[in-house]
């Protein structure tokens, strides 16, 4: 008799696994709904962080320049990284495609420190050479988040690339179809799904960043993990409890809506 | 419409999708020499100045006066990196964490992945979606969600006193204990997801013939799963271990001030020290010893990318 079934032992543990990946989580959840500011007293159910963290001026003005950077950082990277996919992908013969294949997937594992100072040397040996940029901001975070981004815009973008069906293209460039128009309209629908997901990954990367920004970045421009950064390094703070709740919600809603949008998918796949 | 495109001679369209073909390759390459490649030459040379009060912080390697073009090659970082015991001890801590975190990332997550990879498909979509919806979360408020629970007054400890299984509260925050069980948590998802990848792909035919022939459950796992699922393991330890060797964040939040580790030395010499050639130094340093690790990862990578559906 063949037995196929998972072993118990690897259930357990993938059990225990998702408590470990949890549990941290829902404490940050549950106490952000705690009236006492300590973690070890429980001093009765009160919102009145998540009424001081919307007064917070400095933490609204960051979340808004966060946001902002990451939605300009993950265009550009799916519009880049799409391209280094197409690279990787198709153009098997392409010379130089050894070294961008390179450049692409060693941003994956570089650690952040060694980016992060990297790219302020360049931007300090570009000033003195062609005077720009000349306060580093917004800009200059904007160019090292689109570096790192579309190096996992790739990744994403050439699994789906691998599983296009070419015929497809191939028959609308035998009927006469330019290579743009053929991507335009054969290419790019078939892969919009991994472009989306892309995006998506590119935009809570950037989001996230606290090393790279920090180096990078000037005196003008504080992003959210800055924020967050200096007030953690003094101690647990009830209002960025809250900001972690809504960060969790705000992110569990979205993988929601993608699971469900998956499902379908999924159903309508084995249907056909 | 159509009959214009074929009306154009073939030369001009063979022209035109070389062009494409430029531009589509060209445009990356540049992006990647200019903000990748070329800040890393850029570490390189100022790793080899001297540093100075001024702005920008350092000494230039070329200098042009009186028609005489010096070049000062300054080797006095690395010297200083290497006499004093200090980096050598943060880079030893580094590696020494990052291979702990590496390993506990891997007796952890290989059971899950396993055990995803053999649920229903329905239920894989879900438990994939679970272990992804944290890295989607902010990095750093998972951190120090931990700062919360490890503390001495902090939820374990009052837990544990509750109990009345310790007398006192432990010392778990600030400790090297405390940098491990961060990073471990931090990068779990990194290490499950390409041994899932992998193990979701092997064939079920080979564990039912080696049933068949009347291997016991756990002699097909030994002689076949983990064999055959050799690259979902390297990739994924590749992807913990690298950064987590120049970590900053875990070790700057959860760690003590004995807690030596790379990434937390560059950042002081950086920005507390403002010692621009040093911290270039200690990077360049970082670089080659992440070298052969890279290199692995980079191999692996480029033959998930490139093989054919």
């Amino acid at each position: 008799m063949v037995r196929l079934k998972a072993p118990s032992f690897s259930k357990t543990m993938l059990m225990l696994g998702m408590l470990f990946l949890y549990l941290p989580m829902v404490v940050l959840i549950v106490y952000s709904f705690n009236a006492s500011r300590l973690v070890s007293v429980w001093a009765g159910f009160s919102t009145k962080w998540y009424g001081a963290l919307l007064a917070n001026e400095q933490i609204l003005s960051a979340v808004w320049m966060s946001l902002r950077i990451a939605f300009y950082s993950a265009s550009m990277a799916v519009c880049l990284g799409t391209l280094c996919a197409f690279v990787i992908t198709r153009f098997k013969k392409m010379r130089g495609r050894t070294l961008l294949s390179s450049m692409i997937t060693a941003p994956l594992v570089m650690p952040e420190v060694i980016t992060g100072l990297s790219l302020l040397l360049l931007f300090v040996q570009m000033a003195q050479l062609i005077g720009w940029p000349m306060d580093r901001g917004m800009a200059t975070i904007w160019i090292a988040h689109t570096t790192f981004c579309s190096a996992y815009v790739a990744v994403v973008v050439s699994a789906r690339l691998r599983e296009v069906d070419r015929s497809i293209e191939e028959a609308a460039m035998d009927l006469g179809c330019t290579p743009l128009k053929t991507f335009f309209v054969i290419t790019l629908p078939v892969i919009a799904p991994a472009l989306v997901s892309g995006w998506l990954l590119a935009f809570t990367l950037s989001l996230d960043d606290l090393v790279i920004a920090s180096f990078v970045s000037g005196p003008g421009a504080t992003t959210l993990p800055m924020v967050v950064f200096s007030s953690v390094r003094l101690g647990v703070s009830p209002e960025i409890n809250a900001l972690a709740t809504l960060i969790i919600a705000a992110v569990s809603v979205i993988a929601f809506i993608a699971w469900l949008w998956m499902r379908r998918a999924e159903k309508r796949r084995t249907r056909a | 419409m159509t009959k214009k495109i074929l009306a154009t001679p073939l030369a001009e369209r063979v022209r035109a999708v070389v062009f494409h073909r430029r531009v589509v390759f060209g445009v990356p390459f540049a992006w990647l020499l200019l903000f990748f490649l070329l800040p890393f030459a850029l570490v390189l040379k100022i790793s080899l100045t001297s540093a100075v009060m001024a702005i920008p912080p350092y000494e230039p390697v070329f200098r042009w006066v009186e028609n005489t073009l010096s070049v000062v090659v300054n080797f006095g970082n690395y010297l200083f990196l290497v006499s004093d015991s200090l980096y050598i001890a943060a880079y030893w801590g580094s590696v020494k964490t990052a291979f702990l975190a590496t390993l506990f990332c891997l007796l952890i997550g290989y059971p899950m992945a396993y055990a995803m990879a053999r649920a229903p498909k329905h239920w894989q979509l879900v438990f994939l979606l679970m272990v992804m919806l944290p890295s989607w979360t902010s990095f750093l408020i998972r951190v120090y969600a931990w700062m919360g629970i490890l503390g001495n007054q902090g939820l374990l400890n009052s837990f544990l006193l509750w109990l009345g299984v310790i007398e006192s509260p432990l010392k778990m925050l600030n400790t090297n204990f405390a940098v491990i069980l961060g990073i471990v948590y931090a990068y779990l998802p990194f290490m499950i997801l390409p041994i899932y990848t992998n193990l979701v792909k092997l064939d079920i035919r080979l564990l039912e013939a080696a049933s068949d022939l009347g291997c016991r459950s756990l002699t097909t796992f030994w002689a076949i799963t983990l064999p055959l699922s050799r690259a979902g393991i390297l990739a994924g330890s590749m992807l913990v271990f690298i950064p987590a060797v120049g970590e900053f964040v875990i070790p700057e939040l959860l760690g003590g001030p004995d807690t030596l580790m790379i990434g937390k030395v560059l950042w002081e010499e950086f920005f507390n020290n403002r010692d621009w050639p040093v911290a270039s130094a200690l990077a360049i340093v970082m670089l080659a010893l992440l070298l052969v690790p890279i290199v692995l990862f980079h191999r692996f990578q480029a033959r998930e990318m490139e093989k054919n559906g």
